[in-house]
């Protein structure tokens, strides 16, 4: 009996150490792509190629679920506000709720499982078929060449489809409110217009989804960089980008919305 | 002769694991050599020590005269610039068409004008015979030809040293003897130097200048192709003919058959 108790210590012990081994190699990791990053601005194109394959490729699945998530708080807002007589204020509580919140949210979850799966795919097939290898052999550092342009393009592209999430979800909005049920158009304009705050919504907005850019492609990158060499460690890492991304990006929302709006 | 690559008495462990084991050798600059053995006796280590991927545990491993082990980053990426390495299958950019392929070292170390380094990588091409391919993506090409445009990748900024991971593993008679051929040529029309790690015995013996026999992480014999031919080294001797039985059993141990099947005194 007591071995046994030892022995789970023991695993339990070996877990954590291994957990925190682990963040000090992706903080490394994360560092040294920031220090190598000069390849990426030097060479832009390279980013631009990138913000394609992880924005551009991105904005289908962004734009149909910005506008199915737009709608839906057209009509739970409209059901709600209309018991209270305020079935105007449905565009406030529409625009509000996507900038602040649905917009960098959801949006960041879209892109951690469409892209950040994409990326660490990518990058772990690289490595296990020698590609990684190959170019550190020909003198081109992989840090610098692969990973630089992507981890910049996944950031970039970030808070430009949390935006367009948010757009249309509005225009989806607006299209249930207005169009469909009849709210007056000018009321819904109006009443958003003078209740979002520039600073206080969009501003925070943009900086949550660009701090979601940050994580989901940094996590993206590492899991794919340090993927065993096979099928299964790569589907393996697959799956921590998408589960990892997706908890990093509920818990940091919480985390910055207790900084950014505590005193509202 | 001077040589290109020395190393000495070169030991390395993969965790508790020792791979090599007091490794010494020397590659003459312009000669072919070989390094032979079965799978997992350390040959790809061995290259990944002098592409300085990986620092020896023991001893030193010194190219162009400059201890590999010992470099710093940007010395690393320096000598590397003047490598060339084929991997077992190709590790080709599969995002890139041939042409890219051949053309990125060009690309990452120069500032020629687009035009010359396209003009240069279809050079390349044109020496592995695959000029007319520089439009496929690699999806597109066979195992043969995709080993061939890895080969024209490997000599893009022409290298002193040329180094082969297995070159002609999965390869159909016909893809070896091309490979086998170019590797030879290549090396002497460039006048480089090339380290063929390999266990397709006959179709390297007929192209090296030397041979390195390892086994269990040490060299267990060395010569030329005809001195490994006629080796009387029974290991040797099985592994160049080929033979099921020798020092390496065709049967793993695993105690007695009878034991294992459950016959005997216990079962009667």
């Amino acid at each position: 009996m007591p071995e046994r108790i030892v022995g789970g210590v023991t695993r339990i012990g070996q877990r954590v150490v291994n957990g925190i081994w682990r963040l000090g190699y992706a903080s490394g990791f994360f560092l040294m792509t920031l220090l190598r990053s000069g390849t990426s601005f030097r060479r832009f194109s390279l980013v631009i190629k990138e913000i394609y394959f992880a924005g551009v490729l991105s904005l289908i699945i962004i734009v149909v679920s910005g506008l199915f998530v737009g709608m839906v708080l057209g009509l739970q807002g409209y059901e709600t506000l209309q018991k209270y007589g305020s079935s105007e204020a449905v565009g406030t509580l529409v625009a509000l709720s996507l900038t602040r919140e649905l917009g960098p949210v959801v949006a960041a979850l879209l892109f951690a499982s469409r892209a950040g799966s994409a990326m660490t795919a990518e990058i772990g097939l690289m490595k296990a078929t020698e590609q990684i290898s190959a170019m550190e052999m020909m003198a081109v550092d992989p840090v610098a060449r692969v990973i630089g342009p992507r981890f910049w393009g996944g950031v970039i592209s970030m808070p430009l489809l949390a935006a367009i999430f948010s757009a249309v979800g509005v225009f989806g909005g607006y299209l249930i409110a207005v169009v469909t049920i009849g709210v007056d158009s000018g009321a819904f304009w109006s009443q958003m217009q003078s209740a979002v705050d520039f600073r206080h919504d969009i501003v925070n907005g943009v900086i949550k989804s660009a701090v979601f850019g940050v994580a989901v492609t940094a996590i993206a990158l590492f899991e794919g960089y340090d993927a065993p060499p096979t099928a299964e460690g790569v589907s393996g890492a697959t799956t921590r980008t998408v589960v990892t991304s997706s908890l990093a990006i509920l818990g940091l929302d919480f985390v910055l919305t207790a900084f950014m709006f505590k005193g509202i | 002769m001077e040589n290109l690559v020395e190393i000495k008495d070169v030991s390395f462990t993969y965790g508790f694991r020792p791979v090599l084991k007091g490794i010494s050798m020397t590659v003459p600059r312009g000669k072919v050599v070989s390094i032979m053995g079965l799978s997992g006796c350390g040959k790809t280590t061995l290259l990944r020590l002098i592409g300085g991927a990986l620092r020896p545990r023991r001893g030193e491993v010194r190219v162009a005269g400059r201890v590999v082990n010992r470099m710093r980053r940007k010395e690393l990426y320096a000598m590397r610039r003047k490598m060339g390495m084929l991997y077992q299958f190709g590790a080709l950019f599969t995002d890139m068409s041939v042409l890219e392929n051949v053309a990125f070292q060009i690309r990452e170390h120069t500032d020629l004008p687009e035009d010359l380094v396209q003009d240069l990588a279809l050079m390349k091409l044109h020496a592995v015979g695959l000029r007319g391919a520089h439009n496929l993506m690699p999806a597109e090409l066979s195992g043969g030809m995709a080993r061939r445009v890895a080969l024209a990748r490997a000599i893009a900024l022409d290298p002193t040293l040329i180094m082969y991971d297995e070159p002609f593993t999965g390869l159909d008679p016909i893809s070896m003897g091309v490979i086998s051929n170019l590797l030879r040529r290549l090396n002497d029309a460039l006048g480089a130097t090339s380290i063929v790690v390999t266990h397709d015995v006959q179709e390297t013996l007929k192209i090296v200048d030397y041979v390195y026999f390892m086994a269990d992480g040490a060299i267990v014999a060395h010569g030329t192709p005809d001195q490994i031919r006629n080796s009387d080294k029974p290991l040797v001797h099985q592994f160049v003919w080929g033979e099921i039985d020798g020092p390496l059993p065709f049967h793993m141990p695993g105690g007695s058959y009878a034991a294992s099947l459950g016959l005997g005194a216990s079962r009667a």
